[in-house]
């Protein structure tokens, strides 16, 4: 078939909301589309796990050690579900993992603020879990069918971790006065970095446009987030607590909360590497991998030298 | 008496150490030699269902692509049985040749049970 003709069974599929499969033709830039979204999203599972990973030696119980040791074994599996999905498009794991060490490929920038206080686990679980799955929801639908099928196991398992967030404030909420200022002060700190994790405003979004007609994203950024501040503005009521935002009020006329602006040179300063712990994140990760090498050497020499012994018996 | 915690693991940093300050060591460049094979994984939900494709992985051998393929696809309760298949033994087919394979083949509608019209007197058939 003509490129033309290939061109036109690939859009006309898009419309009949008929998944694209690893195969199947695609033009160039939508499959480079997909490669920097879901490794993007792959890195932010890995990395994510590093602010949490801190707490598990000093989660206060063992039911919540427990609990946090699952949490953060399901964001391991969502990055291989998600890097598995990004190989199907023609691109190596190794490469992969190369584009994220050399800082070529990006991550989600929240990962790139501390946690520094037990609460943090609580505000991460219920709105950063929170804001991650709002966006996997969307992402069920999406039209390649690798990445649509690893999204809906993501969000089977992710249905947990906000619950256990929002769990752990609530304790905290109905504490002492000192763990209810802990409480305040972790939804203080991760709620706007949470706004952000939504990207940029439409208005400052180029790629925005082309994902959504491909069908590769379903709603926009701004949608997205509304749909965000919108569950969390009654959530927080819950808590007994307050969002760090005096903009923020039901719009009886529009049906949405109005929210005060996010400030966007910090978002930006973050993904370009200058948030808090940029470096320190990525470094964790290059060193893990560095020091994880002999391990895969031996691994693989192991294999061999079984394969051989087979081979002779 | 109060206890301070300054234990920092995986890039999480204390208060007067800034993103800015260290510098990232260079990464030794891949050449996707050292990658481990792929595999594909099938996972039978319960017993009486086929297997259906899962996902896949990277694991040197099958024992091992059937130890990691039950820790990432069956933490809670998603199978009873479990297949890897290397990626590279898994022959598909070509897409640009949907239209010979699956044609619906409509001329042929013999082949469904409503083309044989039978007396009402036989049921159930
Ligand atoms: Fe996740
Ligand atoms: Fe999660």
């Amino acid at each position: 078939m003509a490129t033309q003709e290939l061109e036109k069974l690939f859009h006309d599929n898009i419309d009949a909301e008929i998944k694209i499969e690893p195969r199947d033709w695609m033009p160039d830039s939508y499959r480079k589309t997909n490669i920097r979204q879901i490794s993007q999203h792959a890195h932010s599972e890995i990395v994510g796990m590093l602010p949490e990973g801190n707490w598990i030696t000093r989660a206060p119980s063992l039911k919540r050690k427990a609990i946090l040791i699952a949490k953060v074994q399901d964001e391991a599996g969502h990055g291989l579900y998600l890097y598995s999905a990004a190989e199907t498009l023609g691109i190596s794991r190794d490469q992969l993992i190369h584009e994220l060490h050399s800082g070529k490929a990006k991550y989600s920038s929240i990962f790139n603020y501390p946690t520094l206080t037990w609460a943090d686990m609580g505000a991460i679980g219920w709105l950063v879990d929170g804001a991650a799955i709002i966006n996997q929801v969307m992402l069920c639908r999406t039209s390649y069918g690798p990445y649509a099928r690893a999204m809906v196991r993501i969000c089977k398992e992710e249905s947990f971790h906000q619950r256990q967030g929002f769990q752990i404030l609530y304790e905290l909420s109905k504490g002492t006065d000192a763990q209810k200022a802990m409480c305040q002060d972790a939804i203080n700190r991760w709620w706007w970095p949470s706004l952000m994790m939504f990207g940029p405003k439409d208005a400052d979004s180029p790629h925005s446009a082309q994902s959504i007609k491909w069908k590769i994203k379903r709603k926009t950024n701004d949608e997205l987030r509304q749909n965000f501040v919108d569950m969390i503005a009654e959530q927080v009521k819950v808590l007994g607590m307050i969002l760090p935002d005096p903009d923020l009020k039901w719009n009886e006329a529009r049906k949405h909360y109005d929210f005060g602006e996010i400030n966007w040179d910090e978002f930006w300063r973050v993904v370009k590497g200058d948030g808090p712990c940029n470096r320190q994140r990525l470094q964790a990760r290059i060193n893990a991998h560095n020091e994880g090498a002999w391990v895969r050497a031996a691994a693989k020499a192991y294999a061999k030298k079984r394969q051989q012994e087979e081979v002779v018996a | 008496m109060q206890i301070k915690f300054n234990k920092y693991y995986y890039g999480d940093i204390p208060e007067d150490n800034g993103g800015q300050q260290s510098e990232i060591k260079k990464v030794p460049a891949s050449d996707g030699k050292e990658e481990w094979p792929l595999w594909e994984v099938f996972i039978r939900s319960k017993q009486g269902l086929d297997h259906k494709h899962a996902g896949s992985l990277h694991a040197v051998d099958a024992k091992m692509a059937i130890e990691n393929a039950r820790d990432v696809y069956t933490r809670r309760q998603e199978g009873t049985s479990i297949w890897v298949v290397e990626s590279k033994n898994l022959f598909a087919s070509n897409p640009a040749d949907n239209e010979m394979l699956f044609d619906p083949a409509n001329n042929k509608i013999y082949r469904h049970p409503t083309f044989y019209e039978l007396p009402d007197e036989v049921k159930h058939m």
